[in-house]
């Protein structure tokens, strides 16, 4: 039953994303590239292009794009979205109710501190599961990615210069 | 005009505008709730934050959540949702429908060739401002080697190294407590 599937394994990434968009994308890669294989990971890395160069979060990018192409459906991509925002309903609005006692919680407080450097291991891990023969099949794309990665980080460019920089020396190149 | 509609648009301009996923989101956000629609205040703005920060999921979604349901209730946390959501599900659903016959284009197969590094790039850039800012000590940084080597070599779900994680600070928290809840 693929709906299921999508909506168990949308609202499981929704459930358990800390940290922001590029920790959600080695969850998204674990269950979608490697437990379900729904795709592989370079069309992966296209979402991921594509979510940075189009306005909105990468976590509701990857659900409705992976919703539609692994059910061919808009229902199906509805229903990625959907479920992934879904955690966030329940999550939110119990913690409205509760709010005076949430913001002043030290056991909250405790288990975010933990959580805090794993997000750093999730984010590391996403880029490594990305290098693969694919995503790098020669030098040309380890200098495509060191380019990219000083200007990110010695630059502070922004992401979308990044990616369209990179996808004219791509046409060039390839 | 109706309070819905208002919530609604305010939240799809949001999302339709801000490029580069949800921290850019922010001050966006806080210049349509806080300074031009005054539907909370700077303070509670950054609660809602914080808090918003601290919990799963995503981000954006979370604080319009939180907006809605202060102005509006569940419902009005529908409608702030739907319209974050909303610009880039249309916009992305156009893309999926044309992207699997361009994939295959000879141009378009270049173009990605020098994307996908960079992609790579992109992600793992923030690492370094990022683990400064976490105050890694000498144990605490054991944390994330031993995560990545976890999610990459014995492809364990990252579901559980975010549980182990939360347990590992709650643990630590107690112990700090003298063993005392």
């Amino acid at each position: 039953m693929i709906y299921l599937n999508l909506f168990i394994t949308f609202f499981k990434i929704g459930l358990f994303t800390f940290g922001g968009g590029y920790a959600m994308i080695s969850l998204i890669q674990n269950e979608i590239v490697v437990n379900h294989q729904w795709i592989d990971a370079s069309e992966f890395t296209d979402i991921i292009a594509l979510s940075q160069m189009t306005p909105g979060p990468i976590g509701i990018n990857s659900a409705t794009y992976i919703g539609y192409t692994v059910t061919g459906s808009v229902f199906g991509s509805a229903l990625a979205t959907f479920a992934v925002c879904l955690p966030s309903f329940i999550i939110i609005l119990l913690i409205a109710f509760l709010y005076k006692q949430f913001k002043e919680n030290r056991w909250t407080e405790a288990a975010l501190r933990g959580i805090k450097p794993v997000v750093i291991g999730l984010i590391a891990s996403a880029a490594i599961l990305l290098v693969t023969p694919e995503n790098f099949p020669d030098w040309k794309s380890w200098v495509i990615f060191a380019g990219a990665f000083a200007a990110t980080w010695w630059g502070k460019q922004n992401p979308i210069k990044v990616i369209i920089a990179a996808g004219i020396l791509g046409y060039i190149l390839y | 005009m109706n309070q819905y509609l208002q919530i609604f648009f305010s939240f799809a301009k949001i999302g339709s505008f801000t490029i580069g996923g949800g921290y850019a989101m922010i001050p966006l956000i806080k210049t349509e709730v806080v300074d031009k629609h005054k539907w909370v205040t700077d303070n509670e703005f950054l609660d809602f934050l914080a808090i918003s920060q601290s919990a799963p999921g995503i981000l954006a979604i979370n604080i319009s959540i939180f907006i809605g349901e202060k102005l509006k209730g569940t419902k009005g946390s529908i409608v702030a949702a739907l319209g974050t959501a909303l610009p880039s599900f249309i916009m992305i659903l156009i893309i999926a429908l044309f992207f699997q016959s361009f994939r295959d284009n000879r141009v378009v197969i270049s173009i990605f060739s020098g994307i996908r590094p960079a992609v790579v790039a992109l992600i793992a850039a923030p690492l370094i401002s990022l683990s400064k800012g976490t105050n890694l000590n000498r144990y605490t940084s054991l944390i994330p080697i031993i995560s990545v080597l976890l999610i990459v070599f014995l492809d364990i779900s990252p579901i559980w190294i975010i549980i182990a994680g939360a347990l590992l600070g709650l643990f630590h928290y107690y112990l700090s407590k003298g063993g005392k809840i």
